[in-house]
């Protein structure tokens, strides 16, 4: 009896440890008053509102998007031709190129964007735009390789020769009994980059000039110079949206075995 | 090569790298024939199988169907059929898009498709099911999806790897009552490889025994059954008293024995063999002490000591069994002998 009074009370605490700091994020957003506190000042939605009208946050939010978008696109596009390589082919250096691939989110993030802006921003004069767009690739590759990988692995590679044997060229096999069949790892693997680049700090911090700044940065920016809850908004905001974009996930590709 | 060779292959080598898995092959089979690869892991059936679908390139040699040399003709252009022992059904489409699939890369559609697809469901007897995905369907009726995907492309080939070995034991007899069936109507040439004598020996027109990679024995069913020609068939289907000879006497550890008079043994015969049914027990020359003794259903089994070495009889039952220790009198007749050419 104890022993399961002892099991909840644990779970509470991790409940809340987990939870809580989302809550009060939520609820210094609804408050009326004019900086950010808890508990909040009065009930209000002005601030939900007010965050549609700050052109900054609108500017790095469509950055954010851009990359997070393209980004992950493109790191299926080099990804997903690794993991089918890695599982389909006896390489001589498979695990050389497994570890290779998964460098990114080994090496700190810190080092990661003080790498690219002393060393290919700097001397190349590469944009930051550019700049972002590599780094934002480079981090998700590991990721979509590691996913597609996974669904791969669970996928007969007989099923290509039956298709070459009816016909179909090795190529035409792999676009019509392949990919479809791991379409759902793919689009896991698309969800899993989208929410790792959109919440992506550490590297972004250094990669950023004016004007030009993703999302996450651009709210410690804002912070730092106007102290109001319309930072508490927008991040409730985007915490309920990766919170229906997993959940939507879960519910319809069973997201949690690919991760 | 006769007139009527259909699919030959004519000193065909097969190799991993620098493993050596199919040493020049020679194999010519007919039209509508029904053969068997036959032999243990690692023979070379199954290479010998890819080899012929163009899964895989020969190192050397040529192969001919229907007249035309497809020894490097692509796997996609062949116009022959695979069905895989996973059956490889592809899981994101339904039977009747499995079945389809090669049709519509034919450019098949429409109704054509349509007639198609069903007369080749039905031919397998699953028209039923043709909305099923794969996963929903059991392993016998996957099989029968795989078989019709093969069958409506009209191979003129068509191969089976280890088509019963899936199966459990009931349904493996309805297979293959049902490959009879589908051969038999639809005329096309089958080749399947399996480890499994008794499937060979059922299904089988001809059967191709192989062993590290070259041919041990082809023949009929009768043939590799009754009168296996090397010591590794005679082994493969059940004779268990194998001899070597010499000048028409048996080897043995104690020396030369002749046999009792019987068909004369001419110098090609390098052994000879005897099923466990085929030793005479009460009578003969020869004399072991009873080892073992079991029942097997049908028969009852006994393991001899004798001069010769161990032997291994059988008597039908009701038998009134020898007790173990008994000295008891037993024939070998050559007329009752497998003759073996090669020992090795």
């Amino acid at each position: 009896m104890t022993g399961r009074l002892l099991s909840y009370v644990t779970l509470t605490l991790v409940l809340a440890f987990l939870l809580g700091p989302f809550l009060i994020i939520v609820a210094a957003a609804l408050s009326a008053g004019e900086t950010l506190a808890f508990p909040p000042q009065g009930l209000s939605l002005k601030w939900v509102f007010k965050v549609f009208e700050i052109e900054s946050f609108r500017n790095s939010f469509a950055l954010s998007m851009f990359l997070a978008v393209f980004g992950t696109l493109a790191a299926l596009i080099l990804g997903v031709p690794v993991a089918y390589a890695a599982s389909r082919y006896k390489l001589p250096f498979r695990e050389t190129l497994r570890t290779i691939v998964s460098a990114p989110i080994i090496v700190p993030g810190i080092i990661v964007g003080l790498a690219l802006l002393r060393y290919l921003v700097i001397p190349l004069d590469v944009g930051i735009g550019l700049a972002l767009f590599i780094a934002h690739t480079a981090l998700i590759l590991p990721y979509a390789v590691r996913v597609v990988s996974a669904s791969l692995e669970n996928l007969r590679s007989d099923i290509e020769e039956a298709a070459v044997i009816l016909g179909s060229s090795r190529a035409g096999a792999f676009f019509r009994v392949v990919l479809p069949n791991i379409r759902n790892g793919i689009l896991a693997a698309f969800i899993l980059g989208f929410v790792t680049s959109f919440n992506q700090v550490p590297v972004s911090l250094f990669l950023s000039g004016p004007g030009v700044r993703t999302l996450p940065i651009d709210m410690i920016w804002y912070m730092e110079i106007t102290y109001d809850p319309s930072v508490a908004a927008l991040a409730a905001l985007l915490a309920f949206l990766s919170i229906a974009i997993v959940f939507l996930a879960e519910r319809f590709l069973g997201f949690s075995r690919y991760v | 090569m006769s007139d009527l060779t259909y699919l030959s292959l004519k000193d065909v080598t097969l190799a991993y790298g620098k493993s050596v898995a199919v040493d020049r092959l020679n194999l010519d089979i007919t039209r509508g024939e029904l053969i068997a690869l036959l032999g243990p892991s690692g023979c070379g059936k199954t290479t010998t199988m890819r080899a012929i679908t163009g899964l895989m390139r020969p190192a050397a040699g040529r192969i001919t169907l229907d007249g035309a040399d497809i020894t490097y003709l692509p796997a996609n252009k062949r116009q022959v059929g695979l069905v895989f022992q996973s059956y490889a059904l592809f899981p994101h489409l339904n039977v009747f898009e499995n079945v389809a699939f090669g049709l519509r890369l034919k450019k098949l559609g429409g109704k054509a498709l349509d007639t198609k697809v069903d007369g080749g469901l039905d031919l397998v007897g699953l028209s039923h099911l043709a909305d099923r995905k794969p996963a929903e369907l059991s392993g016998g009726q996957q099989q029968r999806v795989a078989l019709a995907r093969s069958l409506v492309m009209d191979p003129k080939v068509l191969l089976l790897d280890e088509p019963l070995s899936n199966l459990d034991a009931r349904l493996r007899l309805e297979m293959r009552t049902e490959l009879q069936r589908v051969q038999r109507e639809s005329g096309v040439t089958m080749v399947f490889v399996t480890h499994d004598q008794s499937e060979a020996l059922a299904l089988a027109d001809r059967i191709v025994v192989m062993k590290d990679g070259y041919i041990e024995q082809l023949g009929t069913p009768e043939d590799v059954y009754d009168r296996p020609s090397t010591r590794f068939v005679a082994d493969f289907v059940g004779f268990e008293n194998i001899f070597t000879t010499e000048n028409g006497k048996l080897k043995t550890a104690d020396g030369e024995v002749l046999l009792s008079p019987g068909t004369p043994i001419d110098g090609t015969v390098k052994g000879l063999a005897w099923r466990p049914s085929k030793v005479a027990l009460g009578s003969g020359p020869f004399s072991g002490i009873v080892k073992g003794s079991s029942f097997a259903g049908h028969a009852r089994e006994y393991l001899l000591d004798s001069a010769l070495g161990p032997i291994k009889a059988e008597q039908p039952v009701p038998h009134d069994a020898y007790d173990i220790g008994d000295r008891i009198a037993f024939d070998l007749a050559p007329d009752h002998a497998a003759r073996l050419t090669r020992m090795e």
